[in-house]
């Protein structure tokens, strides 16, 4: 009988399976930053133990930084403390970092993939749930806790159950206007914030299978918000053409070996999921956000449920997020003022995301009262927009080109949305107090995050393309 | 049973035996409570694992001016004990594990909910919290029996795999990974029992030609 793709990788990676025990999974890349490591390696010490395989570990300074003055101390003590231990532990124990200055330096999901770092066939984890990202190159990739980060610095293995698996297809074509963030808001709203828990997910379809890849990770790194364990996308010539030639990619006679072996990187034709969803492309239209969850999504012309709409043992979680978002039941968005925009996150800050959204604005200036941050995801993707001129369109539409980070996704540097505050948003999560406390969120494309940037409001991009 | 290795190399941290516990329970009917409000990320700079308990829900606990919200659970000395009882879909999101360690700092040992995510729970059971998953029906069954009583006492049984509400009796099985029931009986890690595996870890890496 044929294998998912995510059994062929997974079995090739078993170190021991035991019955009754969790299988033993050998690790080819591990990725640490700054907010969930030092406890790690506090545990390592405390065993007396080393980093077992120091060169299959990387780590960059993310979550923490400033995106202003990159090149000066940080100025808020805990988050400059917390980026001094990852310099600190990563020397003490031998593992390579790019941290603020280094010319690598960006958000460990955008870095991975554009160094070559991310292959497919791997098995790829990180101290960051979104790590699903990475399964766009058809790699076995997810979010692990600090103690599981502590397991695979100690031994490069993880103790993992194999996930059931699913199958989503997009067929068909997406129409105008319409980008690889809107399709996986729209999975997502169609099946819940749990709907894909314990499952890996892969994505397949012709409308998959036409994105570039730097749209293939934006679907991927969203799995996690419909609880699965992972996305994944088989490789092909576009993975590949991807990769060729990157930092540390396989080069000469080990890249022809290499892009052999990938080929065989696909599910079977009679492989059997748990699961299997279908969608069509022509449905999908562009999407917003209007709750406190991702699965709380619409096309950007709908109206919110009303509360008839929604469940009996819903409605008093469904009325909580309502609140939160001061917003009514029933109600539309379209026309709805926002405050700031922003576009950046390992969903959306790569090139072709700044590119998408210089196109659109090319000549036009923002609203008024908005404030636009922009936040590249790694210092090659600031330096590209540079070299391409993005960031002259970006200042003469009253955009702020920042330094790359995770920013405004979370908060957890000084890039926080005012309480109160309606912010379109181009991240993963609008949880309560994602972007700030009592910040209120709308996740969208950069596209829809651009026409919002530029009008002041939630609009329907496709009346502007 | 499943045992991991004879001896644990060493044992750190929060590790501590887990058979038996009956408590009164904290209720939070809310469903889809992500690991942002369970420890929102301005408190994730520590760079230890201790004292995550004061920052526990920090934003439903607290308003902007640091004063305890009177209208959240937490606030309500009514209620309290060693169990949280949640909605479905608890522990979504991030893979913080400080959300793990907020809640045991707090004083948690297990969270009852009809469904839990997936790193919430490998967080959860790597510091001896035991997710004790029911059906949507005994949730509220639960639910009804602390509005009834705050003081409603749970007796959870991790040996039997039970957990009953005492004062009505109702009982129901819940499913653990016998692997992961016996770490926490034991009080062994994951890791304990990786590095055991260290020869065979060796052999599989010599058997692979590339890092893929």
């Amino acid at each position: 009988m044929g294998k998912t793709l995510v059994d062929k990788i997974w079995d090739n990676h078993v170190v021991v399976s035991k019955a009754g025990f969790p299988d033993a999974v050998y690790i080819n890349t591990h990725f640490i930053h700054e907010v969930t490591s030092p406890q790690a390696f506090d545990g390592l010490r405390k065993r007396g133990i080393p980093v077992f395989r120091t060169e299959k570990t990387r780590a960059t300074a993310d979550h923490n930084v400033p995106t202003i003055d990159q090149h000066l101390p940080i100025k808020e003590a805990l988050s400059r403390h917390q980026v001094e231990m990852l310099t600190k532990n990563t020397a003490e124990f031998g593992v390579e970092l790019y941290g603020l200055g280094h010319p690598f330096q960006g958000i460990v999901h955008v870095i991975g993939p554009e160094l070559g770092i991310t292959l497919p066939g791997m098995t790829i984890v990180c101290g960051d749930s979104h790590t699903s990202t990475h399964g766009a190159f058809g790699a076995i990739a997810f979010g692990i806790g600090t103690s599981e980060v502590e397991q695979v610095l100690a031994t490069q293995c993880i103790l993992q159950y194999r996930p059931k698996r699913m199958k989503i297809e997009i067929n068909g074509q997406l129409k105008k206007g319409v980008v690889s963030k809107d399709i996986i808001l729209y999975i997502i709203s169609r099946i819940s914030a749990s709907g894909a828990t314990g499952y890996f997910v892969e994505f397949a379809g012709e409308a998959i299978r036409s994105l570039s890849m730097e749209a293939r990770m934006t679907v991927c790194n969203m799995s996690i918000e419909m609880g699965a364990r992972g996305g994944i996308i088989a490789p092909d010539e576009t993975t590949f053409a991807y990769i060729k030639g990157r930092q540390f990619a396989p080069k000469g006679a080990d890249w022809d070996k290499a892009v052999a072996y990938w080929k065989t990187l696909h599910s079977d034709a009679d492989a059997t999921f748990d699961k299997v969803l279908s969608f069509d492309a022509a449905d999908i239209e562009p999407m917003i956000t209007y709750g406190t969850n991702p699965g709380m999504g619409m096309g950007v012309t709908q109206h919110i449920p009303s509360l008839e709409q929604v469940e009996d043992k819903e409605r008093p979680s469904f009325k909580k997020s309502l609140d939160y978002m001061a917003l009514e039941p029933g109600s539309a968005l379209l026309g709805k003022k926002v405050d700031y925009v922003f576009i950046g996150s390992c969903t959306n800050s790569r090139i072709e995301d700044l590119r998408m959204v210089a196109d659109f604005v090319k000549g036009k200036h923002k609203a008024d009262d908005v404030v636009v941050w922009i936040v590249p995801g790694s210092k090659q993707v600031e330096a590209q927009a540079k070299q391409e001129g993005i960031d002259k369109i970006f200042e003469a539409a009253g955009f702020q080109l920042r330094e790359p980070g995770c920013s405004a996704c979370l908060g957890m540097n000084e890039d926080k949305v005012p309480a109160g505050m309606y912010c379109i948003s181009t991240s993963n999560r609008n949880f309560e107090g994602r972007q700030g406390p009592n910040a209120r969120t709308f996740l969208a494309s950069p596209l829809t995050a651009a026409a919002a940037a530029i009008s002041g409001k939630v609009m329907d991009v496709r009346e502007l393309v | 049973m499943i045992h991991p290795p004879a001896a644990p190399l060493r044992i750190y941290f929060m590790k501590k035996n887990f058979q038996h516990l009956v408590s009164s329970a904290v209720p939070l009917p809310i469903e889809n409570i992500d690991t942002d409000q369970i420890i929102p990320a301005r408190f994730l700079k520590a760079t230890t694992r201790e004292g995550f308990g004061e920052n526990l829900f920090r934003d439903w606990r607290f308003d902007a001016n640091n004063q305890p919200r009177p209208d959240f659970v937490l606030n309500n000395p009514t209620y309290k004990g060693e169990i949280l009882v949640a909605g479905k879909n608890f522990g979504c999101g991030s893979s913080r594990e400080h959300a793990a360690w907020s809640l045991g700092d707090y004083g948690f040992k297990v969270v009852v909910s009809s469904f839990f995510a997936d790193i919430f729970k490998n967080n959860a059971l790597n510091n001896f919290i035991l997710p004790i998953q029911v059906s949507e029906a005994f949730l509220q069954q639960i639910f009804t029996a602390i509005e009834g009583d705050a003081n409603a006492q749970l007796e959870i049984d991790l040996e039997a795999q039970t957990i009953r509400i005492a004062a009505t009796g109702q009982q129901v099985t819940f499913d653990i990974n016998p692997y992961k029931k016996a770490c926490l009986i034991n009080g062994y890690d994951d890791i304990d029992y990786l590095i055991s595996l260290r020869s065979d870890i060796e052999k599989y890496e010599a058997s692979r030609e590339f890092n893929f």
